[in-house]
């Protein structure tokens, strides 16, 4: 598959542009940087409880969607905001 | 936001630090600002989230709201906080009134670490706050309300709903019927859920037993047995498995508030009486302080505002109270209720695989946690299970992975949960960046 989730209602605000492993990604102002990856990726980058990682809680609990920002450190996917210019790359340690 | 309502309603000036960027913790939560999809909220509870968040936007000027504040750490009248994610600081307070909420509580399926397995408050949440579904394809399992309400939503927003597989057996939402008739607006409101469910053709299976999820065609496979003992297979791209709720308590430990064992809810909660008096200048309310749900929580949080006026002074309107403390009777019993109809699923602990991952965030096994404690000679409580397993040690700290780890205690041990005992809390309850440890602002 190429998208885990599917965008049920449509977003209506700017477009946000971020960089995920190097590569452009066309992401909607307020979106969660969870959301934004994974409605055009299957997984986030980098290594979960089973190899590929998709985020568990969705809420902030669970701790497994961390990501790395390069200007700003390691971030929950699911709880940080999509922002211009954001460069993300996996989380630099391996979750276990 | 009730109790900071009443308190501001009645002269006081409370400050509200709330870990989210807009009010509504979860079950009122707003869409993602930004996102512009609408003032949409789920359905069924659409008049009383409009209502509160209305009450407390007019009362916005006498509230100090601080949203993207984490209260990482809370002792001896401060609580130490990280704003939005970067700048540390310490909040004074004469009283606290902790509403900490909950996560579901997940007892584990072996398969349950794979990608595209989340929990049916991680699907409802990302509907509410993004607007996506997890999959197009899901299946809802496990056993708990949320379980029908999180998949009608996904019905109703264009998913295809495999259907909702609960592991407790029909006969025990009769036997729960008694305790449920304590509020039967809510019951109705629950089988109106499963009648809808059923009306757009979802297979709703009770007595069930969900044996693996494995990769399949459709992406995942779930394989599960029916109530007549019959193996059955479903192709689909995610599955939502919750088993209820479970208490944050980890404040209210670090507050210094006792803690009790609530057999209803199997869980620790802290000690607190029916207005959330818990400890000297600390109250709690919501489901931080017993599972009960987006009325009892409110009501309790307008219980502790008026307790908390009570203690400054204020006097106390005595009808409101009575009446407030009526309904959390009742709602309390109702939930009593839910948690028979609901059950944990003791034969699915009993019949895991001792390959079954327990720990997701230190990738331990159910075998090497059943040997370690069956090994240990002397005392063991599952904190003692967390320093030997390293269960609880990773970065959800015991979040997901508690409820279990007590559990094998208890089943290994042939002790009560009671005696297994809680996960003591431990700052920071979140993992938060060193500098903000180090820094005082």
């Amino acid at each position: 598959m190429t998208a885990r989730f599917q965008r049920a209602i449509p977003a209506g605000g700017r477009r946000v542009s971020v960089w995920l492993e190097g590569v452009a990604l066309e992401a909607w102002e307020g979106e969660s940087l969870l959301a934004a990856i994974l409605t055009q990726r299957d997984c986030l980058p980098g290594d979960g409880p089973e190899g590929a990682r998709a985020g568990f809680c969705l809420m902030g609990a669970c701790q497994e969607c961390w990501v790395q920002l390069e200007q700003a450190g390691p971030v929950r996917a699911c709880t940080t905001k999509v922002a211009d210019g954001m460069r993300i790359g996996p989380y630099p340690i391996r979750l276990a | 936001m009730a109790a900071a309502c009443v308190l501001a309603q009645h002269g006081q000036r409370p400050v509200v630090l709330d870990e989210a960027e807009r009010p509504g913790g979860q079950a009122y939560r707003l869409p993602g600002a930004g996102l512009r999809h609408g003032a949409w909220t789920p359905s069924g509870q659409k008049a009383q989230a409009a209502r509160l968040h209305a009450m407390f936007a007019a009362v916005a000027d006498r509230i100090d709201h601080r949203p993207a504040t984490l209260a990482w750490h809370i002792h001896d009248g401060m609580a130490h906080v990280l704003r939005h994610g970067v700048r540390a600081g310490v909040e004074r307070f004469d009283t606290v009134l902790l509403a900490t909420g909950a996560t579901e509580r997940l007892y584990p399926v072996p398969g349950w670490t794979l990608p595209g397995v989340t929990t049916p408050g991680g699907a409802q949440t990302l509907l509410k706050d993004q607007g996506c579904l997890v999959g197009q394809r899901v299946v809802f399992c496990g056993s708990s309300p949320l379980l029908y309400l999180a998949a009608l939503q996904y019905a109703r927003h264009g998913a295809e709903v495999a259907a909702v597989l609960d592991t407790t057996p029909r006969a025990r939402r009769l036997h729960a019927l008694p305790a449920l008739m304590a509020a039967p607006g809510l019951l109705m409101r629950g089988v109106a859920w499963m009648a809808a469910l059923r009306r757009r053709g979802v297979p709703l299976r009770s007595g069930v037993e969900l044996r693996r999820i494995e990769a399949g065609e459709g992406a995942r496979r779930l394989v599960w047995v029916d109530a007549a003992g019959r193996e059955q297979q479903l192709s689909i791209d995610a599955v939502a498995l919750g088993f209820g709720l479970r208490s944050e308590t980890q404040l209210a430990q670090l507050a210094g508030c006792a803690m009790r064992f609530d057999a209803a809810s199997r869980q620790f909660l802290p000690q607190a009486d029916l207005d959330g008096r818990a400890s000297s200048g600390v109250f709690v309310a919501g489901d931080g302080a017993a599972i009960g749900g987006a009325e009892a929580a409110e009501i309790s949080g307008r219980l502790a505002a008026w307790a908390i006026l009570g203690e400054l002074g204020a006097p106390a309107a005595a009808p409101e109270i009575t009446r407030l403390r009526a309904r959390l009777h009742r709602l309390r019993r109702f939930q009593a209720g839910l948690q028979t109809a609901f059950a944990v699923p003791d034969a699915l602990l009993a019949a895991l695989p001792d390959d079954t991952p327990i720990c997701r965030c230190e990738r331990i096994d159910a075998g090497t946690v059943r040997q370690t404690i069956r090994g240990y000679v002397g005392a063991i409580d599952v904190n003692r299970a967390k320093a030997l397993t390293r269960c609880g040690m990773g970065r959800c700290q015991g979040r997901f992975c508690a409820p279990v780890l007590a559990a094998l205690v208890a089943a290994e041990r042939g002790v009560t949960l009671e005696q297994a005992g809680w996960l003591r809390a431990q700052a920071p309850v979140k993992p938060l960046p060193l500098a903000a440890s180090l820094a005082d602002g």
